[in-house]
């Protein structure tokens, strides 16, 4: 397939050489788990479980709330402790509504949970069950399989956490060429995706072709960059059996893993302004999507755990490890790499687009594929000039935009001008700023009118629906006072009548 | 600005404004040296006063602004003096440079609000400005030396402290300047240019000109190290010089007598110099490639038009300040297109996925049925 590529991108280095080699490795259990209510797109999960109660590995301990939502497991068997505020994986430092479970050690699964093991094996089952489970699950219905998918939980685990079987659902609706799975990992210093394409491809096959069921694709294609290539050989071997899935091999560059983006470079296609990916006939998931998708239709095993890379200069050997959700950010780096230096800034995500955390109480939610211990010199972070109008940053735009104007005018509080140079379209991937000669935090500007746009929206919003509620009552109070006067003047005109009759 | 670390990413490319204006010096750098071996002692004092000023008024500025003076580590000032250096001629006194490099800095920059803010190439401001002001001191052109100690250090002096008088003997007209002169008495060009003036001369830039503008050969090496650290795009240069070139073989094959060809256009005067240093300048120029195209355009064709018609021999610091002007208004109108967006700014649209497969499934159809 020849492969046209997305406008601009930028080329940070890698440093994925720093884990890429280190075979997924299991953590001991924490001493806590605090796993926010909403690690997901849409509203929080509320907790269907009590203080004190004791709760099994892959227990349900909080339903979807209203709306978009997704529920919430308990990753391993211990007692809830505490619900309530939690410190939240968010760079304010802030707290969210959580529960937190208190491990018992035992790791007790529940009854109906086939997998129990700790991952060493990729696929457990031997082959005749495995060939049972298989034939039982494209046996089912893709409501019926969409269904068990919201019931696990299981959200995108490239970043944007959108609930999966929300996402299929909506696709099943139209007609789908492509199921795209997203093996970019754009992002330096994440290998988790890597790591997981090459220990588990297997796995991530036959959730691809899950997904492929529940939406009727006729076709699924792994897109990987050309920087891991022992994770494309293990693809192209998985995927071997299979006419219909093809492993593309794409150029490495950011943000290649943007489902905008990877559409983009592999169909040629854009996808329209305002609508879904759906519009030109592709779906896209993330690998570990596919593979969390696999885990919860084979094994019926929820989302309760993750691949995280744990990278960058403060960490003394960075690896890949599958945590469970909610694992202190402490717990992961004290056993999974430790610390050799004080890190100037720790992160959830990529350093692309990755947030920072205040405090390594953070717990790990299901979006994040690294956390990471960056030194001040990895960072570079030095004194921020006045634009110079380069241009670097319209040419790194892979949007299309014009980086310096939307700041100028946000920075003017002037968010319509922002607005007009296409802040909507912004992915906040960071290319810009990545490459900005003077160092201006862009995507901060970006993020800062962002947010007041939607502040304003919200106000205009509830300034509308008063006004609505007042213009209501008046109508009201002037149909009653008009009832009241047609009843006076009926009244009257009847005593009229009346005293003319008498008359 | 405050420098809390807020917002992703947290990773550069360590590209800084500093290095940029250090890319661009260093380009500078052979035209330059050219220029100091060609004109001698005076044209290294001028160089110096010129960049010197330009340093000390940005101090100067910066603190009378409150700014922090490290701000005038970024060296945009010093490219500023320099460029202005190298757009004079290389004997003009001393007060020349001073007074040029204030108004580049004093007016043409901070005044506007310092680095990124001006509207107008600083340094071409400042020449325009002494040009129209001190005409007799901006059009007198040493002819080139022939060895670089032609001129010893004491009489370098004197010339550039203004006491003494440049004779006739020691001048001589540039290219463009003997071109619209001769026009105007009605020589026949074709033979006066050719007499005057030979490729290798031109290239190598052995003729009269401003202090760094002389040598076509070395401001295009410059031009190329620009080009390949990525300091500068083609699309500014390329579009200049082809305008012109274009311009120049229309004209020129309509009446070889009265327009003059291609490479003379091309290789002499400040129109290299000013399509790979000056037009390509950041803050005042275009920020889109498609922008940019139109700028480049644009400076070409108003060089051409001024040194033909016009009532300068060279034209190219009028055209690229007229077209300055226009930047802001190119860079509303010619923005990039939005992903997933037309031109206009509507969402892209695409024949829905049905009949996409529809299509597919005839045209499969059809393939299937051929054999049969």
């Amino acid at each position: 397939m020849w492969l046209s590529l997305f406008r601009g991108g930028v080329h940070p280095d890698g440093f994925k050489e720093l884990s890429a080699t280190e075979a997924i490795r299991q953590l001991p259990l924490p001493s806590q788990l605090n796993l926010p209510l909403r690690q997901h797109a849409g509203t929080e999960s509320l907790p269907v479980v009590e203080v004190g109660e004791t709760v099994l590995k892959g227990q349900l301990i909080g339903r979807a709330g209203r709306g978009l939502s997704a529920p919430l497991h308990a990753p391993t068997s211990g007692q809830i402790t505490h619900i309530g505020p939690i410190v939240a994986a968010h760079p304010s430092g802030g707290n969210t509504r959580g529960i937190t479970i208190e491990p018992d050690g035992k790791d007790t699964p529940l009854a109906s949970m086939g997998w129990t093991g700790s991952g060493q094996h990729e696929i457990s089952d031997s082959n005749a069950l495995l060939e049972d489970k298989l034939q039982h699950i494209f046996a089912q219905a893709p409501e019926v399989l969409a269904k068990r998918l919201a019931d696990a939980g299981i959200v995108g685990m490239g970043g944007a956490s959108f609930p999966s079987a929300v996402k299929l659902s909506m696709a099943s609706h139209q007609s789908i060429n492509t199921l795209i799975i997203n093996g970019g990992e754009c992002e330096p210093y994440l290998t988790s995706d890597d790591r997981l394409m090459q220990e588990r491809s297997q796995a991530i096959v036959l959730g691809a072709r899950f997904i492929q069921h529940i939406i009727k694709a006729p076709a699924i294609a792994i897109v990987i960059e050309d920087n891991k290539s022992d994770a494309i050989a293990a693809m192209t071997i998985a995927s071997a059996d299979y006419e219909d899935i093809e492993v593309i091999t794409v150029p490495t560059r950011y943000p290649m893993g943007s489902a905008k983006q990877m559409i983009q470079a592999v169909t040629k296609k854009e996808v329209p302004a305002g609508s879904r990916s759906t519009e030109v006939g592709v779906l896209v998931h993330n690998v570990a999507t596919a593979h969390a998708i696999y885990q919860c239709l084979t094994e019926n095993r929820p989302l309760i755990s993750r691949i995280v890379t744990l990278s960058g200069g403060a960490i003394a050997q960075p690896q890949n490890v599958e945590a469970l959700i909610g694992t202190p950010i402490r717990h992961l780096i004290e056993h999974g790499g430790g610390l050799k230096e004080a890190p100037s800034r720790l992160l959830m995500g990529g350093p692309m687009m990755g947030q920072i955390m205040p405090t390594d109480q953070a717990p790990l939610i299901k979006g994040a594929g690294g956390v990471l211990a960056l030194l001040e010199k990895e960072i570079n972070d030095t004194h921020r000039s006045p634009c110079i109008r380069c241009g670097r940053c319209v040419e790194a735009c892979p949007m299309g935009l014009m980086p310096l104007e939307i700041a100028n005018h946000s920075r003017a509080q002037n968010f319509e001008g922002a607005v007009d140079y296409g802040l909507a379209d912004c992915l906040l991937c960071g290319s810009c700023a990545y490459i900005c000669p003077s160092h201006i935090p862009l995507v901060h500007y970006f993020q800062y009118a962002k947010g007041e746009i939607s502040r304003q929206k919200a106000n205009q919003k509830r300034t509308d629906y008063t006004r609505e509620l007042s213009a209501n009552r008046r109508q009201r109070q002037e149909q009653e006072a008009a009832a009241k006067a047609a009843a006076k003047a009926a009244k009257a005109k009847r005593r009229k009548r009346k005293t003319e009759k008498t008359n | 600005m405050n420098n809390d670390p807020i917002s992703s990413p947290h990773a550069h490319d360590h590209s800084s404004v500093s290095r940029i204006m250090g890319h661009v010096c260093l380009a500078l750098v052979p035209c330059t040296v050219f220029g100091f071996y060609l004109f001698g002692f005076p044209a290294v004092n001028l160089w110096i006063i010129t960049v010197a000023t330009a340093i000390f008024c940005e101090i100067l500025c910066l603190r009378l602004m409150g700014y922090p003076i490290r701000q005038v580590f970024d060296g945009s000032a010093m490219l500023t003096g320099w460029i202005l250096a190298l757009s004079l001629p290389p004997w003009a006194p001393w007060w020349i440079g001073f007074v040029g490099s204030i108004i580049a800095i004093g007016v043409g920059k901070q005044l506007y609000g310092g680095i990124g803010q001006n509207v107008f190439n600083p340094a071409m401001l400042a020449r325009v400005v002494l040009l129209i002001s001190f005409p007799v001191h901006l059009t007198t052109w040493p002819v080139p030396e022939t060895s670089f100690f032609a001129t010893s250090f004491s009489d370098s002096l004197a010339i550039t402290f203004g006491y003494l008088p440049i004779s006739d003997s020691m001048t001589g007209a540039t290219a463009l300047g003997q071109f619209k002169t001769e026009l105007a008495s009605q020589v026949a060009m074709a033979d006066s240019i050719q007499q005057s003036l030979t490729m290798a001369d031109t290239l190598l830039g052995f003729s009269p000109g401003s202090l760094g503008e002389t040598s076509a050969l070395l401001i295009l090496l410059g031009g190329c190290w620009l080009l390949a650290m990525r300091v500068i795009s083609w699309h500014i240069p390329v579009s200049m010089l082809a305008t012109v070139a274009a311009l120049a073989l229309l004209f020129n094959s309509i009446d070889p007598d009265r327009y003059v060809g291609i490479s003379f256009h091309l290789f002499t005067g400040s129109l290299l110099l000013g399509a790979f240093f000056i037009a390509t300048d950041y803050v005042t120029s275009p920020a889109s490639k498609k922008g940019q195209l139109l700028f480049g355009a644009g400076c070409g064709a108003l060089s051409y038009i001024i040194r033909t018609w016009g009532g300068y021999p060279e034209g190219i610091s009028f055209a690229i300040l007229f077209m300055n002007a226009l930047t802001p208004l190119i860079d509303a109108w010619l923005r990039p297109r939005i992903y997933g967006r037309k031109l206009d700014g509507k969402p892209k649209t695409y024949p829905s996925p049905e009949d996409s497969a529809n299509a597919n499934a005839s045209s499969l159809s059809k393939a299937g049925s051929e054999p049969s």
